[in-house]
């Protein structure tokens, strides 16, 4: 089956992540097919290169690099709810004039039609959040 | 991308207090462009996001209430509102914006976009989606 993941929370204020990665390795290793993960709300924050939770605490950001390259798995950044909380590639740094970008390795920032894009094109879309 | 889905977009959070409702809205109006069969479904405090009269500026956050009238010119007019949420509340589809939508096969003529239905008729449309994203 090829699945859609949606992700509308950040990374460990919310569990939604974690759980979010668990499915993901879940259905891979159950020989499903992970189109895209797309981030939304404060869930963009799951891509910044940035974070340094302490080193007995999982590294959700490493976590979903290290996936996206093993599973060739496209993780996508919403660009408007990025651009909101600060998240910016070096597309976003040149266009709006920032001093850095701060995105993790094996994310891309596009727009919300890569998440209606993922809705008809996958089996199902699975939406991690409250 | 030929194929048409059934999309629905499951609101069920208040308008302020968090971006949800309106960062949905968002997604909503941009998945317009695809050509999908869209629906909209109010439930619990997300029937407050339809409210008539939204007046945000003491709290300092922008209302984007106005934002839901354009939603009949993207044709999106089917927008259900959980009868029981608002029996809840107190409130009535009288308390919610009037919603429109013109009907190009009825030459033009502007009809109702809100339907309120009860959970369980909810429950049997939520059955006929393809594609549920909630907020």
């Amino acid at each position: 089956m090829k699945f859609g993941i949606q992700v509308n929370e950040g990374p460990y204020t919310h569990e939604a992540s974690v759980t979010a990665i668990n499915f993901v390795k879940s259905a891979v290793a159950k020989g499903h097919e992970v189109f895209r993960v797309f981030f939304y709300h404060d869930g963009v924050n799951n891509g910044t290169r940035y974070a340094k939770p302490p080193q007995d605490d999982i590294n959700i950001q490493k976590t979903w690099s290290e996936l996206a390259k093993e599973h060739n798995i496209d993780l996508v950044i919403c660009v408007a709810a990025a651009q909101r909380r600060g998240l910016a590639d070096e597309g976003e740094q040149e266009r709006n004039g920032l001093d850095g970008n701060n995105i993790m390795d094996g994310f891309r920032i596009s727009g919300l039609g890569q998440l209606i894009e993922a809705g008809i094109e996958c089996d199902r879309l699975v939406v991690f959040g409250d | 991308m030929s194929n048409v889905k059934k999309f629905m977009y499951i609101n069920n959070k208040a308008p302020y207090g968090t971006i949800y409702a309106w960062e949905s809205l968002e997604v909503v109006l941009i998945g317009a462009a695809f050509d999908q069969e869209v629906s909209l479904m109010f439930t619990g405090d997300g029937v407050y996001q339809l409210m008539k009269g939204q007046d945000t500026k003491e709290v300092g956050i922008k209302n984007f209430s106005p934002t839901y009238a354009a939603l009949g010119d993207y044709d999106i007019n089917k927008i259900y509102v959980e009868k029981e949420s608002l029996d809840a509340r107190g409130l009535t589809v009288d308390d919610l914006m009037h919603l429109v939508w013109e009907d190009e096969d009825a030459d033009w003529e502007e009809k109702d976009s809100i339907r309120v239905v009860t959970s369980a008729e909810l429950a049997e449309i939520l059955d006929q989606q393809d594609v549920v994203l909630s907020f």
